[in-house]
């Protein structure tokens, strides 16, 4: 049997896209910490747009730690969203303008996460990417790295935990 | 003597991103210090709960221990985070600030160790916890 025509690359872009920016746009903390995602296919990458007001240490100075922080958790949940959904965007089973609105779809909660901070994060933009070690149906493990001018050399990376989101025949 | 708790108070009322969160130092001294963070729309995380962001409570969470390690008595001068661990608990309840208290419970020449607390209105149970090791450093 033929398989069928792909579908013309700008309607898969335009899915894609629109679906990534519906999750990441609808979040005011990651339009506070000026967070945007480059994606290349189905992968990823946080950047996180420096700004004055960054800063945790102005004597260095260097970015702060809690930012730090919560760029590799976003970054993290993220990627996490995307690969959970990702089939569903593709089938259209999941309309991707609805992804903020629809009351039905759920999100990861973080249960820990822990950082490693490596070097001092400089007073420029970063960039981070996300590995999900395992996603299982209640929980997952997510490995993520952040660097600034060499990938080589990261600055920053984490490990978390999260509890998937529960389809509610489940608690049935 | 330099009044540690007078410096640590300057510092953390001059970070930058302490001022865009709204941090508000309200105690500190003797390797011990607390902070609020009043509920504000730009750090929510689910705009349909209007829950806030677990990366501001990290932020609230890592300023307070900072500040607990300059405060503390055997502390020359600055820190910086070594690692930090948090453990979400549950969700802040949208509209309510967020109180954290840090305790550097020891100290080295080299390290601080210290654990912290995140509250909202209902004090008997944490919103968030954090343990975390920090530098010790000269001024």
């Amino acid at each position: 049997m033929a398989r069928s025509r792909p579908e013309p690359m700008q309607v898969v872009k335009h899915r894609r896209d629109a679906a990534l920016r519906a999750l990441v746009d609808g979040v005011p903390y990651i339009r506070f910490l000026n967070i945007s995602f480059d994606r290349r296919g189905d992968e990823l990458t946080g950047v996180l747009n420096f700004d004055e007001k960054l800063i945790g240490n102005p004597f260095l100075p260097a970015l702060h730690g809690g930012v730090t922080a919560a760029f590799l958790e976003v970054t993290a949940v993220i990627t996490l969203s995307w690969e959970h959904m990702f089939s569903d965007i593709e089938s259209g089973e999941i309309d991707a303008e609805a992804i903020v609105t629809d009351e039905s779809i759920r999100f990861p909660k973080t249960i820990d996460f822990t950082v490693d901070y490596l070097r001092s994060g400089l007073p420029r933009d970063a960039y981070a990417r996300a590995f999900v070690n395992r996603a299982g149906r209640r929980y997952a493990s997510v490995r993520v790295e952040a660097w600034q001018d060499n990938h080589a050399k990261l600055f920053a990376q984490a490990t978390g935990h999260f509890l998937m989101p529960q389809q509610p025949r489940d608690k049935g | 003597m330099v009044d540690k708790a007078k410096l640590a108070r300057q510092f953390i009322e001059a970070i930058p991103h302490a001022r865009a969160m709204g941090l508000h130092l309200s105690q500190i001294g003797e390797g011990e210090a607390e902070l609020t963070m009043p509920y504000n729309e730009d750090l929510i995380g689910d705009p349909r709960t209007g829950v806030i962001h677990g990366g501001a409570i990290s932020t609230i969470l890592d300023t307070c221990c900072g500040a607990a390690v300059m405060s503390h008595p055997s502390s020359p001068g600055g820190t910086a985070t070594i690692d930090l661990r948090i453990d979400y608990m549950r969700a802040a309840t949208p509209g309510q600030s967020i109180t954290a208290r840090a305790n550097c419970y020891h100290i080295t020449r080299n390290v601080a160790f210290v654990r912290a607390t995140a509250m909202d209105d209902d004090l008997d149970l944490p919103v968030a916890t954090a343990t975390g090791s920090f530098t010790v450093d000269g001024k």
